[in-house]
C-alpha cells in the first residue's frame, strides 16, 4: 500500500526576476491515478508542472522524482521518463512519423502504431502531415509522441484549453485509460468541472500556494471564477490535496 | 598614379553633391539637413586622422608590430560596434571579439602565411579592414536570427528538449535556419560582383590607374577572404550564442526577442 510518491515537493519556491511565482509549495504527488492541479490563471499550476521535468528550477526547496532529489538525476534521463504534453501543439515539419522519430529514431512501425493506438489515433494518420491535423488530432498527436518514449509518467499543461468539448472529452477519456493502464499523471487546468470529470486526487493552487481548507473551499464555491490570487489567505501549508473516488 | 590624387579642391567640388541631398531633404521636409552635415564632417575628419596615422603605420621604416596593434584596435571597434546594433544579445562583446579574432586570424593566415601578400604594414591593415568590416554586418545578422528564431520557436524547442534531446539537437533545426539567413547575404552579394556592382578595392584601384585584370584578380582574392571569414564568423556567432542561450542542465533561458 505504501507505495513511493511520484513526486515530492519541499518547502519549493520559484522567483522570476524579482516575482514570485511560486512560495514555499509542500506536495505529495501519488504513484497512481490522476492528481490534478487546480487554479485560477496565474496561480503558478503551469511553473510547477515544468519543475517536475525540470524544465525550470526551483530558487528554494527541494523537488523529489521517487524519492531521488531532481538536482541528482539526469535531466535528459528523467526527461524520457516522463513525457509532457504542452498547452498548444507543437508539431515538428514533416508528417507525423516524423514527429514521433524525433521521439526515438530507432522506434519501429510497430512502436509507433502502438504509440498512436495509445493516444486513440488510427495509424493510418502515420502519413498524414503533421501541420494539417486538427487541434484535437494534433494534441493526440504529441500525447503520442511523448508516449514513444515510454515514460512512466506524464505531465499535461492545458492539454484540452485549445480543443472543441469533443475533443477535449476524447482526450480526457484517453487519458484515463493511460492512468488506469499504470501510468500516473498530472494534470494541470482551471476548469472545475474537467478536475471532477478527471481528478483522483485534486491539488489547488492559487497565488502560487497550495490553498489552504479555506482558500480551497472559496475557489471550489466560486465555480472557478475565483480570478485573483492577490487576496489568498493561504500560508503556504502543507495541506496535500485530497482523494475523490 | 597622379590622375588618382583629386586634390582638396576636387574634395570640395564633391561636396556639391552633398549639397544637393541638404537641399532635397530640405524642400520635401525631411529635417536630415543636420545627420548630414554632421556626419559628412565626421567622416572627413575620421578619415583624415586615419589617413595621418596610417601614413605613419604603412610607413616601410615604421615596425610592422604597429600595424598589428592598429588591428587589434579595429577588433575593439568592431565589437563595440556589434553591441551597439544588437544589444539585446547577451554577451556579445566578448563572442564578437572572439569569432572576429577567429576569422581574420584564419584569413591573415592564408594571406601572409601563404605569401599572397608579404607581411607589411601596407598590406596588414587594408586587408584586416576588409576582413573585421564585413564581419560586422553579418555578426548582427547571425546573432539577432538566432535569438529570434529560439524566442519565436519556444514552444517546438521546449517540446524537443521534453523528449530528453539534449540542448544542442533542439536547437539545431532554429540555428540552421538562422544560420542559412545570415550567410545568404553575403553569398548573393559574391554571386552579384561585377554584374551589379564594383567593389571597393578593385574600383579604386581602377581609379588608381591599376591594369583592370589586376584589380580583378586583388578583387577576387579579397572576396573569397571575406566569404570565408563571413562564414566562420556566423558559425562562432551561432554555436556560442546558442550554448549561451541554454543552461548546462538543457534548459532554454528566458529571451527577448530582439525586435529587430
Amino acid at each position: 500500500m505504501a507505495q513511493t510518491p511520484l513526486y515530492e515537493l519541499v518547502g519549493v519556491s520559484l522567483t522570476i526576476d524579482d516575482a514570485t511565482i511560486l512560495d514555499r509549495v509542500d506536495l505529495t504527488v501519488p504513484g497512481e491515478g490522476i492528481t490534478v492541479l487546480l487554479g485560477p490563471s496565474g496561480a503558478g499550476k503551469s511553473m510547477l508542472l515544468r519543475l517536475l521535468n525540470r524544465l525550470e528550477v526551483p530558487t528554494g526547496g527541494e523537488v523529489r522524482f521517487r524519492g531521488e532529489p531532481l538536482a541528482d538525476l539526469d535531466p535528459l534521463a528523467l526527461r524520457r521518463k516522463v513525457g509532457m504534453v504542452f498547452q498548444r501543439p507543437a508539431p515538428f515539419p514533416g508528417t507525423v512519423r516524423d514527429n514521433l522519430l524525433v521521439a526515438d529514431p530507432d522506434a519501429t512501425a510497430d512502436e509507433l502504431a502502438a504509440a498512436l493506438r495509445d493516444a486513440r489515433l488510427d495509424a493510418a494518420f502515420l502519413d498524414r502531415a503533421a501541420d494539417e491535423l486538427s487541434g484535437g488530432e494534433a494534441q493526440r498527436m504529441c500525447l503520442a509522441r511523448t508516449l514513444v518514449t515510454r515514460p512512466e509518467a506524464l505531465l499535461m499543461d492545458e492539454p484540452t484549453s485549445a480543443l472543441d468539448p469533443d475533443a477535449r472529452h476524447r482526450l480526457e477519456r484517453t487519458v484515463r485509460r493511460l492512468a488506469d493502464g499504470g501510468r500516473p499523471l498530472v494534470w494541470v487546468t482551471h476548469d472545475l468541472d474537467q478536475a471532477e470529470r478527471l481528478a483522483d486526487t485534486v491539488v489547488v493552487l492559487i497565488g502560487g500556494r497550495i490553498a489552504d481548507a479555506a482558500a480551497r473551499a472559496g475557489f471550489l464555491a466560486h465555480d472557478g471564477a475565483f480570478g485573483d490570487e492577490g487576496d489568498d489567505p493561504g500560508t503556504g501549508g502543507t495541506q496535500e490535496g485530497e482523494t475523490h473516488g | 598614379m597622379d590622375d588618382a590624387a583629386i586634390g582638396w579642391g576636387g574634395l570640395v567640388l564633391s561636396l556639391i553633391l552633398v549639397a544637393v541631398a541638404v537641399g532635397l531633404s530640405m524642400w520635401q521636409g525631411l529635417r536630415l539637413e543636420r545627420d548630414m552635415l554632421w556626419a559628412t564632417g565626421r567622416a572627413l575628419v575620421q578619415l583624415l586622422a586615419v589617413g595621418y596615422l596610417l601614413v605613419v603605420i604603412v610607413d616601410e621604416d615604421t615596425p610592422v608590430v604597429w600595424a598589428w596593434a592598429w588591428v587589434a584596435v579595429m577588433l575593439g571597434v568592431a565589437a563595440l560596434t556589434v553591441r551597439r546594433r544588437a544589444p539585446e544579445v547577451p554577451d556579445i562583446t566578448r563572442m564578437t571579439l572572439l569569432a572576429t579574432s577567429g576569422s581574420a586570424l584564419l584569413s591573415l593566415f592564408v594571406v601572409f602565411g601563404l605569401g599572397i601578400y608579404p607581411v607589411v604594414g601596407r598590406a596588414v591593415v587594408p586587408i584586416a579592414g576588409m576582413m573585421i568590416g564585413n564581419s560586422i554586418g553579418s555578426i548582427v545578422v547571425a546573432s539577432r536570427r538566432v535569438l529570434d528564431e529560439l524566442a519565436d520557436r519556444r514552444p517546438e524547442v521546449e517540446a524537443r528538449l521534453a523528449l530528453g534531446q539534449p540542448w544542442q539537437q533542439a536547437s539545431k533545426p532554429f540555428v540552421r535556419s538562422a544560420l542559412r539567413t545570415a550567410l545568404t547575404s553575403q553569398i548573393e552579394s559574391t554571386k552579384a560582383v561585377g554584374l551589379v556592382f564594383l567593389p571597393g578595392a578593385m574600383t579604386g584601384l581602377i581609379l588608381a590607374g591599376a591594369d583592370p585584370v589586376d584589380a580583378v584578380l586583388v578583387q577576387a582574392a579579397i572576396m573569397y577572404l571575406i566569404l570565408g571569414c563571413v562564414a566562420t564568423n556566423v558559425v562562432i556567432i551561432g554555436l556560442g550564442l546558442t550554448r549561451r542561450l541554454f543552461t548546462p542542465d538543457h534548459r532554454l533561458v528566458r529571451l527577448a526577442r530582439t525586435g529587430g
